[in-house]
């Protein structure tokens, strides 16, 4: 038994479209624990062959980078030119670089 | 790398091998012969899509209640594609039963234009169990998880039957079956190992819908004379394992098997009993086919 509460739960949904793709986050939804949060989210995120894989993790996991903090955090890597990989020629028959 | 909406991501590159399984869709029909096999008796093999189709369209029905009047809006989807999932396995049957009987009539003038007693669906199905005064969602849940335990047997089984069209239906319908019987079993543990309250609510529905189970396992004499040729199941054989599923799920909710006896039946001059096989039928199934069937009746040849 468990103490009743007045709603459910937010979580936040993942899919995964094709086996080797990175699951991608979809939307979000309600639900009384973990497993049925699993079960929704198949009803509303996977009803078109959207997807093999669903993750779904509780809203209240997840730790967020705050918009206040948009400048000092990601800015700096802006203007590093050498972090990115622009100085090769990229074979065209691999896809997913 | 930016996106209007999160499905873009996923579906990037636009190409259909992003999808899962494609986005083609399969007829679970598509190249089965349609032929009645020869020693068949058609009349019943029609009486018997008529049957199973029946149970899956007065469900499917009552389920459709639900729509916009669940408790939460996630359930709301949930019990719209279980009914949705059943819809499609009536079109298939009720289709495949106006073929046999060549009587020109199609799978809407069997859902639509059928009085009550034409109707051969088991009254489980169509047991009103709310929303409204005739029952709750545990209620709902009660009669799924039978109903769903129940033709999940019957389907496994009804795989290999000799007409390749109800095999083919049959196939179908498992992975179906499973889900809903998975969705039904969830919530008779929440809701049965929740609180006082939802124990209460989940007891009552069981209670509700057990006196409707007996006729489940009862055989009609088509089922019987179909089943001796390997075209249909007799549904006595289903009982220990729907028995032995049911006994699982309230074990684990913390649940009694109900005590609640059979309903009583109607009884023939041949003494046998008479139920929705029959087209005997509960006072609420007037109220649902009239539902179901007044736009049809009322605006005769209406498309949409």
């Amino acid at each position: 038994m468990s103490e009743p509460r007045s709603s459910w739960p937010l979580y936040e949904v993942f899919v995964r479209g094709k086996r080797g793709l990175n699951h991608v986050h979809v939307g979000s939804l309600h639900a009384p624990d973990d497993e049925m949060a699993l079960r929704n989210a198949r009803d509303l995120y996977t009803r078109r062959n959207e997807g093999v894989s669903i993750w779904v993790v509780p809203a209240a996991a997840i730790t967020a980078s705050s918009p206040d903090e948009k400048d000092p955090f990601f800015a700096p890597s802006g203007d590093k030119v050498y972090r990115h990989p622009t100085f090769y020629a990229i074979p065209e028959d691999v896809p997913h670089l | 790398m930016s996106f209007d909406n999160a499905y873009e991501a996923i579906m990037e590159g636009s190409d259909e091998t992003h999808w899962a399984f494609g986005t083609g869709f399969t007829d679970a029909l598509s190249g089965v012969d349609r032929a009645v096999p020869s020693d068949v008796d058609s009349g019943d093999l029609a009486t018997y899509c008529l049957m199973l189709g029946d149970d899956a369209l007065v469900l499917s029905q009552r389920l459709s209640e639900w729509c916009s009047r669940a408790p939460e809006l996630e359930e709301d989807v949930a019990l719209a594609n279980i009914a949705l999932d059943l819809l499609g396995q009536a079109r298939m049957l009720l289709t495949r039963a106006g073929e046999i009987e060549g009587a020109g009539r199609d799978e809407d003038a069997l859902a639509y234009l059928r009085e009550e007693h034409e109707f051969r669906n088991v009254q489980l199905s169509e047991v009103d169990c709310g929303p409204g005064p005739g029952g709750d969602f545990a209620t709902t849940i009660a009669r799924l998880l039978v109903f769903s335990s129940w033709r999940l047997a019957l389907s496994q089984r009804l795989v290999s039957s000799r007409d390749p069209v109800l095999a083919a239906v049959a196939a179908k319908a498992v992975k179906e079956l499973a889900y809903q019987r998975d969705h039904a079993a969830q919530w008779t543990i929440r809701l049965g190992d929740g609180t006082e309250y939802s124990r209460e609510r989940m007891i009552a529905g069981l209670d509700r819908v057990w006196p409707f189970t007996d006729e489940l396992f009862t055989a009609h004499p088509v089922e019987t004379r179909l089943a001796a040729v390997g075209v249909a199941v007799d549904p006595a054989t289903l009982r220990s394992e729907v028995d032995g599923v049911l006994d699982t799920v309230l074990g684990a909710a913390s649940l009694d098997r109900p005590t609640v006896g059979s309903l009583s039946t109607v009884v023939g001059r041949d003494g046998a009993g008479r139920g929705g096989r029959d087209g005997v039928h509960t006072e609420a199934f007037g109220y649902l086919i009239a539902e179901m069937q007044h736009i049809a009746r009322s605006m005769p040849g209406a498309t949409w």
